[in-house]
């Protein structure tokens, strides 16, 4: 089939769908979409994986593109099926993962009369979206398709809705190949401006106590990326920390890295923040629970920073040299302009900040109490790294608190596209549906989905859609008995009042797992925590483990709202309240 | 205060694909990202190309101007941005509507003001004139105090347009 044949919507959507390399789509059909799914049974090309709930289909799909690569693709009905979509869509640009995602619509004729399962869908996504359409002639349904994906993945990636009628699913129309026609009114920067990357490279040279500050921006550039970082980091010599995003952008396992930065960031890592006097930020966008209190982050410093998105720069914190450009093409000329001047580091400078940087690790501030009384959460969480140290193929995925923090803190990531977490939008609910789609996206791979007793309940349901297609994922709870980030917040910040925080009539987990025809484990006491973990990894099906800790650990280090790098809680025995300022508590 | 914290009004000229819905992108982008709006004016300016031209009057510090300018730029069918107040000279207009209504003096001495703004009469009653007024914001402001006290009943006003002065294309 070429360009110009004739087909009806539907056919030509798969057939779209297949012309931009497209082999999975996750979704849930309904009124709207039938046309769709007609079009979809009669081909073998395009695998439908079949969730429990809109959202965890769009979740899925960031799994699936975040572990892979590709972009997500996403089908639901309209009305109820595209509303329940938006956490996951907003989810998606937050974080900045392509998606595609198709709605269907009412018929033409009936959009604007509050027809049965209508709902302005363009009009709600907006701002839910990269960019969205509504195709009310089928003759643009190709080129809007093929439009969509490469919006979904240029620039800085985000979630495009395509929302379909269902008379355009039904009319004939011509079909167009891919690149045919481009919106003409978007074209992202991705090669930067030399000058300022020459600029760049003489401040790096000439830096007593820099600092390579990395975000998702390097990861969603794709693995050359992280390559050329880490490249750049080891021929300066130079300290580098990540975000919550950028975990994975450089290996966890190298000297040169501090740790993950921000809230619940390492001392190091934050000191040395606050302490540098040249920032390089590659791909990362200074985000509130990186920088703390504004007014006070890294005072002294001289900051450049990397983006591919204009409108991250000078947002939040003002910068010296900004650079746009994809983080590949950028890393790639600092070192080639690097290596022809023959730069090198000021080594004398380098070992102070160095021996500067030591002190602080030196303070360990990951450390917690060893006991063999409970299962403390990073006791588990540490057993895990242990048992998985030698695979490479482990994906993890969380939901949202404190044990998504603790598995940043503990868990290691060497590779970029192996970390999927919920970051900019905090999503409770993400952690079983990403997981699921990293599974379908490397099969045989070894997908953990870190999650919390409370969080799991929010799209638990998606363990029928694990069963379903055979995907052996790992939930793995942290079970406190408490939505334990609340309860944290509520213990430092408002007088141990902890209003809704306790998790009770908890269902039983392992009976739970049991229902859905997976596994259930459990482990209550510390001499259990390693047999479980490896009969959780050798079983070769769906496994919910029920891991008992501590109920009343906290996350540290932690640094309290509108707080600055340098004011850091290291552990229980640093109070908060009569210090945190009222302008803090505002703060989320 | 440093010029960093001034608030300063920009008139800024948005070039987009005349499609539905991209005037609520851009409308959604400053109430979603709480940026203020003065006022603004949209209408297509090349059939052949389908696009329409967005003049909008915005005010704000330094640092606030430069997001809204490149976060309505990364929208996908805005083709071109441009900060007028800061890319050299321009001229602004904008057009008001503005009915007065009463008799003896008042109406009299409303004519009279009327012709010193060279704003025409566009309708008129017994008891009644509608004038077309064409100026600059400020212009319009000071001809609609002066209608008030002489009777002043109603008031359309358009928004401003704006276009650079020179030869320079968008």
């Amino acid at each position: 089939m070429s360009s110009g044949t004739i087909l009806s919507g539907a056919e030509i959507i798969i057939k779209a769908l297949r012309d931009q390399g497209v082999d999975t789509i996750f979704g849930y059909p309904g009124g709207a979409v039938l046309p769709i799914y007609d079009a979809l049974f009669k081909q073998n090309h395009i695998k439908h994986i079949l969730v429990r709930h809109e959202q965890a289909a769009v979740h899925a799909a960031e799994g699936y593109a975040r572990s892979s690569g590709k972009v997500g693709v996403v089908l639901v009905t309209s009305g109820p099926g595209a509303t329940n979509a938006v956490t996951g869509l907003v989810d998606a640009l937050m974080d900045s993962i392509p998606i595609v995602c198709l709605t269907g619509q009412v018929p033409t004729h009936l959009i604007g009369n509050d027809a049965f399962q209508e709902c302005d869908t363009t009009g709600i996504t907006r701002p839910a979206t990269k960019h969205n359409y509504l195709v009310k002639d089928v003759n643009n349904l190709a080129r809007t398709v093929h439009e969509a994906f490469y919006v979904a993945k240029s620039g800085r990636p985000g979630p495009v809705v395509i929302d379909i009628p269902k008379d355009v699913q039904f009319a004939d129309g011509v079909y167009r190949t891919p690149g045919e026609s481009m919106p003409k009114s978007y074209r992202p920067q991705v090669k930067p401006d030399l000058n300022k990357v020459e600029e760049a490279v003489e401040l790096l040279a000439n830096a007593k106590k820099p600092i390579f500050y990395v975000g998702g921006g390097v990861i969603n550039s794709g693995p050359v990326a992280s390559q050329l970082l880490t490249q750049l980091v080891r021929m300066t010599g130079y300290p580098c920390t990540t975000t919550l995003m950028g975990l994975g952008a450089f290996p966890a396992h190298d000297q040169q890295w501090l740790g993950m930065l921000g809230m619940h960031g390492t001392y190091e890592a934050n000191l040395a923040m606050h302490g540098c006097d040249l920032m390089v930020c590659v791909g990362a966008r200074f985000d509130d629970r990186v920088t703390g209190k504004v007014s006070e982050f890294s005072p002294n410093s001289k900051k450049i920073h990397i983006d591919i998105d204009p409108s991250n720069i000078n947002k939040n914190i003002r910068v010296d040299l900004p650079i746009v450009g994809d983080a590949a093409y950028v890393l790639e000329d600092m070192i080639r302009i690097w290596k022809a001047r023959n730069k090198r580091a000021d080594q004398a400078a380098l070992k102070v900040w160095w021996d500067q940087i030591n002190f602080w690790r030196a303070r360990e501030c990951l450390r917690y109490e060893k006991t063999d009384r409970v299962i403390k959460p990073q006791f588990a969480l540490e057993r895990l790294r242990a048992a998985i140290a030698p695979r490479e193929d482990v994906f993890i995925s969380t939901e949202v608190g404190q044990h998504q923090m603790w598995a940043a803190q503990f868990l290691p990531f060497n590779k970029p596209n192996r970390w999927l977490t919920s970051g900019g939008l905090g999503t409770m609910g993400y952690g079983l549906p990403a997981a699921i789609g990293a599974q379908i996206a490397n099969p045989g791979a070894l997908c953990i989905d870190v999650a919390g007793e409370a969080s799991i309940q929010m799209n638990i349901q998606e363990m029928s859609t694990a069963l379903q297609y055979r995907l052996p994922v790992k939930v793995f709870i942290l079970n406190n008995q408490w939505m334990g980030m609340v309860r944290q917040w509520q213990e430092l910040l408002h007088g141990s009042r902890y209003s809704e925080s306790y998790s009770e009539a908890l269902p039983d987990f392992v009976k739970l797992a049991d229902a859905f025809g997976g596994v259930g484990l459990r482990a209550t006491k510390v001499s259990e925590v390693d047999d479980v973990i490896r009969e959780m990894i050798e079983t070769p099906r769906a496994v919910i483990v029920d891991m008992c800790v501590d109920s009343k650990e906290n996350c540290f280090p932690m640094i309290p709202g509108g707080k600055a790098h340098n004011e850091m809680l290291l552990g229980p025995e640093d109070r908060v309240s009569e210090a945190t300022p009222e302008e803090g508590m505002v703060l989320v | 205060m440093t010029t960093q914290d001034t608030i300063r009004r920009h008139t800024i000229a948005v070039l987009v694909d005349n499609e539905p819905g991209v005037l609520a992108r851009v409308i959604g982008l400053f109430s979603g990202r709480g940026y203020n709006i003065e006022s603004l004016t949209v209408a297509e300016v090349d059939s052949n190309e389908s696009l329409s031209r967005i003049n909008i009057v915005t005010s704000g510090t330094p640092m606030i101007i430069e997001q809204i300018k490149v976060q309505l730029d990364r929208l996908v069918p805005v083709h071109r941005v441009k900060d007028l107040t800061l890319e050299g000279p321009f001229i602004d207009r904008e057009m008001a509507l503005v009915k007065v209504a009463g008799s003896g003096e008042k109406r009299v001495e409303a004519l009279r003001i009327a012709d010193i703004f060279k704003a025409r009469v566009v309708d008129a009653t017994i008891t009644s004139f509608v004038f077309e007024i064409t100026g600059t914001g400020e212009d319009l402001d000071r001809f609609i105090d002066l209608m008030r006290q002489l009777g002043l009943v109603d008031v359309s006003r358009t928004g401003a347009v704006a276009l650079s002065r020179g030869t320079a294309a968008f």
